[in-house]
């Protein structure tokens, strides 16, 4: 059957068909249709786990007890399973183990660039690199297969591109693959240094093998043209816009598995052309390899190392090397200068009212990783630091803990509900047994927003949207050893503000949970639109300061838009002349 | 025979998604290698948004680049401008005159350009500027602009009516059915 498809619902039908039992992960973009594809499928265990690492570890679990497992997290959630990684490296695996990572060159959807391949480098596992979602099929249909052979985890790199790319995919059945038997195996599976010590030499015998392997894989081709006067080699999206440069008329060597890399292979290749280059997104990976070899190659010196290409990036790059390039497009002219549209807090959403607040009172904000982190944009600009996953509290911790007094009464800390049950727990622990008078808000919207509206600990369903156990963040708080735990309506502008001014003047820590679900929720009914009396309106633009952008300023008074408006009425709190309210006409 | 390459821009939440899987659904059907590139994530949140849909016999890339872009289809008139460059010589702009102020003119920071269209035009652009959300109010909702563009764009398809609602079947839920196919004949007619 042939459909058209993303690539991470190619990596989904991949994995399913290839016999997956399970998957488990932390929703990030570009990563999170993966495991939401998966979850369409009631024959195979899916869930949301509530961070990267214990993704990994369950589905480490998973193939322990012999079934072919799946995690998927973007790049930097990688960061936060590393610690499995390294060490699942060791063990191998029993049932085959898959874990999708999805980097995003160009920044779309993150606090980084960085290139995974240096994991699969450091942790010395096999990695797969498809470049679109024929072979993002493919590869984790295969993947499971290449575990097993090697007992090892492989991973499969995605990136923004490939993963939210469209094309045809022709597409098999499930491969029925019955679990492996449970044996106890204690020099394979417990990592103390007596194991350990004898497991590292399998490892690094695993890779030479692997090495060995990858000289006449599948997974790497050599495409040689008639024309020999270049030759490039190139892996994941940047095959496409080589060929969508040359067409079939350029000698090319895809390189489908960036680790291990061959070396036959690259030299063979090397040899038939006269002049090499290497392109690939973000770090120098190949090119350094095959310097290694010492062959002489041009790759980041003319093809940067920072964020995506396309078929621009290497016509102009070619066409300044003097190579001849057919078809050159010809635009019809250049596109005016226009002012930017970021992106932005949504219409109602209740994280604005509670920034209001903060803004109002000038408070130093240490803040988090999702929608909120757009409480940084003009006009709020509300936040003073973000970094990862659960790192305001952590980081709130410090900054008192540095500053004292001078900081305690001034200071927030803001994360969201999914967010908090990542990694802010943690943080919370350290404010409680460590003692600085720190205040935190958790922004509880009720769901996990910025990747698309996933479910989480604190939201009472689980990914099939089946009732599930809930985490009671008050009284979770409280356990952690914070006796001040508030809960305030953001909606409700006196509220906040007497719940910040009165915890910030606290002599001790404390939690506000700030809380009302996401506006987009299914669930949530908008109220009707406000509308601006502008007889009242004195056009003194108090109401523009919260950023709403259903509120504009036409003709010295202020006006709602009412197919934007859902009615929350922080802007009508905010007037001092009474002039928004009512129903729009 | 040649790729031909279609861009779907306009702001967050305005439909994109939806618009480009019926593209890519129809022309799959026609029997083309079709090549679509979506945004997900951060920018759609009221940001400016950009989706690419090619096709042809063979496929390479799945993004358009400078000079490269035959259609443009904008939902919003400011983004018409933004991605201008991307169309290529004789190429042609599709755009829903509707104005969406971005956050630097709500803030006052920037002004919204008051003849966006008219600079285009007279820069040698071939602008087809109509008025997408009326006529998707009058099939009864201001969501259905992306239908409206996408059936004025179905004229200059070269693909026939009945095909682009075939598809429209396929990917549209049955309880807005009905609305969308009003949507597009507003659109296809307009």
């Amino acid at each position: 059957m042939k459909k058209l498809l993303i690539g991470n619902e190619a990596v989904a039908l991949g994995l399913y068909n290839g016999g997956i039992g399970l998957v488990s992960s932390y929703p990030g973009t570009p990563s999170t249709e993966i495991t939401e594809f998966l979850a369409k499928h009631d024959d195979i265990h899916s869930e949301w786990a509530p961070n990267e690492k214990v993704a990994m570890e369950t589905a480490f679990g998973a193939s322990l007890a012999g079934m072919r497992s799946a995690c998927a997290m973007k790049h930097v959630g990688l960061n936060v399973a590393a610690d499995p990684l390294f060490t699942m490296s060791y063990t191998g695996v029993t049932g085959g183990l898959v874990i999708c990572v999805a980097d995003d060159p160009a920044m779309h959807s993150s606090q980084n660039e960085q290139d995974s391949r240096h994991y699969a480098i450091s942790a010395k596992v096999p990695m797969l690199e498809p470049a679109d979602s024929a072979e993002a099929y493919e590869f984790a249909r295969s993947a499971f297969e290449l575990s097993e052979r090697f007992d090892t985890p492989v991973l499969l790199r995605m990136c923004t591109r490939i993963a939210h790319s469209q094309c045809t995919v022709e597409i098999g059945g499930r491969e029925a693959v019955p679990m492996k038997e449970y044996v106890k195996q204690p020099a394979k599976y417990i990592m103390m240094p007596g194991y350990a010590k004898q497991r590292h030499p399998i490892v690094e015998e695993r890779t030479e093998k692997i090495r060995a392997f990858a000289e006449d894989c599948p997974y790497n081709r050599a495409e040689m043209a008639e024309n020999r006067e270049i030759g490039i080699i190139t892996s994941g999206c940047s095959y496409l816009y080589v060929r969508e440069v040359f067409g079939e008329n350029v000698s090319v060597l895809k390189i489908g598995m960036p680790n291990p890399l061959p070396e036959k292979m690259i030299r063979d290749f090397a040899a038939k052309v006269k002049k090499l280059y290497v392109i690939e997104e973000l770090d120098p990976i190949i090119e350094n390899h095959v310097k290694a070899l010492g062959i002489e190659v041009t790759g980041k010196s003319l093809f940067s190392a920072i964020g995506e290409f396309s078929q621009k990036t290497i016509r102009d790059a070619f066409l300044q090397e003097g190579v001849r390039i057919d078809n050159i497009p010809e635009a019809q002219g250049a596109a005016p200068a226009v002012p930017g549209r970021p992106p932005m807090m949504c219409s109602g959403c209740p994280h604005r009212g509670m920034y209001y607040t903060l803004v109002k009172h000038h408070i130093t904000v240490i803040g988090d990783i999702g929608c909120y982190t757009l409480g940084a944009v003009a006009p709020l600009n509300a936040l003073d630091s973000t970094l990862c996953m659960g790192a305001s509290i952590s980081g709130i911790h410090g900054f008192n803990a540095a500053r004292g007094a001078e900081t305690e009464k001034k200071t927030v800390a803001v994360i969201g509900d999914s967010t908090f049950m990542h990694s802010g727990m943690t943080g919370l622990v350290n404010v409680a047994y460590n003692a600085t008078n720190s205040t935190v808000i958790i922004l509880d919207n009720s769901i996990t927003g910025m990747t698309g509206h996933q479910q989480n600990p604190t939201t009472g369903y689980n990914i099939k949207g089946d009732p599930a156990a809930k985490v009671d963040l008050e009284a979770l708080c409280r356990a952690l050893g914070i006796r001040r735990v508030r809960v305030v309506d953001p909606y409700d502008l006196k509220a906040c503000e007497e719940a910040v001014l009165e915890e910030l003047a606290a002599e001790e820590p404390s939690v506000i949970i700030s809380r009302r679900p996401c506006v987009l929720l299914k669930y949530v009914k908008p109220k009707t639109p406000l509308k601006v009396d502008s007889g009242k309106c004195r056009g003194c633009r108090k109401c523009m300061k919260m950023g709403c952008p259903s509120i504009s300023f036409k003709e010295g008074k202020a006006r709602i838009d009412r197919t934007l408006c859902i009615g929350c009425g922080v802007c009508e709190q905010l007037c001092a002349f009474g002039a928004i309210g009512g129903e729009a006409e | 025979m040649k790729t031909t390459s279609v861009m779907i821009v306009g702001v967050g939440g305005q439909g994109s998604l939806l618009a480009s899987r019926l593209l890519g659904t129809l022309l799959t059907d026609e029997g083309y290698d079709v090549k679509v590139s979506e945004v997900h994530g951060m920018s759609q949140r009221g940001g400016s948004v950009v989706t690419y849909v090619r096709y042809g016999e063979k496929v390479y890339s799945p993004i358009v680049t400078e000079g490269e872009c035959d259609y443009i289809i904008s939902f919003e008139k400011l983004e018409a401008a933004r991605y201008a460059g991307s169309l290529r010589k004789g190429g042609k702009i599709i755009v829903n005159t509707q104005e969406i102020d971005p956050m630097p003119v709500i803030t006052g920071a920037a002004e919204y350009p008051a003849d966006v269209l008219e600079t285009l035009k007279g820069q040698g652009f071939d602008v087809d500027d109509f008025d997408a959300l009326t006529p998707a109010l009058e099939a009864g909702s201001a969501k259905a602009v992306n239908i409206v563009l996408m059936g004025h764009f179905a004229k200059f398809s070269g693909i026939e009516k009945e095909k682009w609602t075939e598809a429209l079947k396929k990917v549209i839920q049955p309880k807005f059915l009905e609305m969308n196919l009003k949507a597009f004949d507003l659109g296809y007619n307009g």
